[in-house]
């Protein structure tokens, strides 16, 4: 990505996986080289912020570990008592 | 492209989709209200995926859908005049205004041309210096800062003969008027999220507050939309309803203030009309007294023209949540997107394109999966 000036608005080359597009910046104007941004319509409205990123998708994966750690609640209790697993959780079974 | 595939992660999704699972007890609507998550629930089947009773409402967050016939209409009187260059996002020249569209004033010999930016048109103002540019301003809060942007910059850079014809309309107070519908089953909403990156989330604690909904930040990706209906679902289950931003790595709780500056000196609240919803009080943006000059609509005089829907049509419906597209009975024969009878067919993010692309090619045998 590279940033430039044109009749005073700051325009930014961005690489869309490959595909390069003249965007305008005037609405990031601290955006620098080597961020991540949403586009739209030709202009930068939002940086994509890492951090947010990863810690989104560490929550996901955490989800699946504490079923595998603590196993399936529902079938278990269930199958103590014997009885049919309570509606909208017969999919939980991994 | 960075964090697209990794929000696709079919194992990931899986997990969400199990948690969805475990967490409901109940049957539950709530509405998506941007038509690209539309698109992304459709295309993955993510709505076949959950626990039964949980029903996703296609909200009316297609800007294409949603622009009124009038303005269409106006669109269309302008682009035939002669000395004209009528400039447009590719979506809207095939929305059928009263009998004929932008395409057909196109293949007529009318000067309409697609561009992907309203920057494109402003150069194209710049170089044709004899003939008057006009460029159809439509769009949710994404899309009006970059036209905001455009007009601010034809005043300063006095360039006089661009225009804009403008029909911007706002989220918040759509999600009002669809509580207030008198048959309305929506229970929760995944707000938009790139309206919120513009945005920021301050216009939905109150809007929570009143009608008692939980509202959920929403990405576009099918982790993002899962992970928003299992934050949705928790809490109808407990019985809350409070603002959550789901999608944190693009926005943030103030929004894009720059934006927010350039729209609040460009454009001014209005009452607008929603194709096929109807009027919905202070839901859309003009141009403010001081942009009057570049306002097409005045440039042009466009009368009052006689606007006519088509009787078959029922993207009104569709766009309120009444019905699915497939139970319209022209879904797929007299209306398809070669030849949409409706605006909801045209976009890809409008609910009938949607299911004709993807829905329609499935079989009851085969088993849709995310990712
Ligand atoms: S399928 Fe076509 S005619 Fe039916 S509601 Fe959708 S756009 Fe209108």
């Amino acid at each position: 990505m590279e940033i430039r000036e044109e009749d005073g608005t700051r325009m930014g080359m961005v690489d869309f996986g490959g595909v390069l597009k003249d965007v305008c910046l005037a609405y990031l104007p601290d955006l620098e080289v080597g961020e991540y941004t949403i586009v739209h319509v030709g202009f930068a409205l939002q940086r994509l912020d890492e951090e947010s990123a990863r810690q989104s998708l560490a929550l996901y994966r955490q989800l699946g570990a504490l079923e595998e750690e603590f196993g399936d609640h529902w079938g278990l209790a269930a199958q103590q008592a014997g009885e049919r697993r309570p509606p909208g959780t017969e999919e939980t079974m991994t | 492209m960075k964090y697209l595939a990794e929000f696709s992660d079919p194992v990931l999704a899986k997990k969400l989709v199990d948690q969805i699972h475990a967490t409901v007890t109940k049957p539950w609507a709530m509405m998506e209200v941007c038509g690209g998550q539309t698109h992304t629930i459709v295309r993955h089947g993510i709505d076949q995926l959950l626990p039964d009773g949980v029903e996703m409402i296609h909200g009316p967050g297609c800007p294409v859908c949603v622009t009124p016939l009038e303005i269409i209409d106006k669109a269309l009187e302008i682009a035939s005049q002669p000395g004209v260059v009528f400039c447009s996002f590719g979506d809207m020249l095939r929305v059928p205004g009263s009998g004929r569209d932008l395409f057909r004033i196109k293949s007529e010999g009318g000067d309409v041309r697609v561009v992907y930016s309203p920057l494109d048109a402003l150069r194209i103002a710049k170089e044709n210096p004899d003939r008057e540019v006009v460029f159809f301003g439509i769009g949710f809060e994404t899309t009006a800062p970059p036209n905001a942007m455009t007009v601010y910059q034809a005043r300063k850079q006095d360039i006089a003969n661009f225009s804009l014809l403008v029909s911007h309309v706002r989220v918040p107070p759509a999600i009002s008027a669809i509580m207030e519908s008198p048959n309305c089953r929506v229970q929760a909403f995944l707000a938009a999220g790139h309206v919120c990156s513009v945005m920021g989330v301050s216009e939905y604690p109150p809007l929570a507050a009143k009608y008692q909904v939980p509202i959920v930040v929403t990405g576009f990706e099918p982790l993002d939309i899962l992970a928003g209906i299992l934050r949705t679902v928790t809490q109808l289950e407990r019985g809350e309803h409070v603002v959550e931003n789901a999608y944190r790595r693009a926005v943030t709780d103030e929004g894009n203030t720059a934006a927010q500056a350039m729209l609040s000196d460009v454009f001014e609240t209005t009452d607008r009309a929603w194709r096929g919803i109807g009027m919905i009080p202070r839901s859309g943006w003009r141009l403010s007294e001081r942009y009057r000059a570049y306002d097409a609509e005045y440039r042009f005089q466009v009368r009052d023209i006689d606007t006519e829907e088509s009787k078959v049509c029922r993207s009104g419906e569709v766009l309120q949540g009444h019905i699915k597209p497939h139970e319209c009975e022209a879904f797929g024969t007299l209306c398809t997107p070669r030849n949409p009878l409706g605006a909801t067919m045209v976009s890809s993010e409008g609910a009938c394109a949607a299911y004709y692309l993807y829905r329609r090619l499935q079989t009851p045998e085969v088993v849709s999966s995310v990712g």
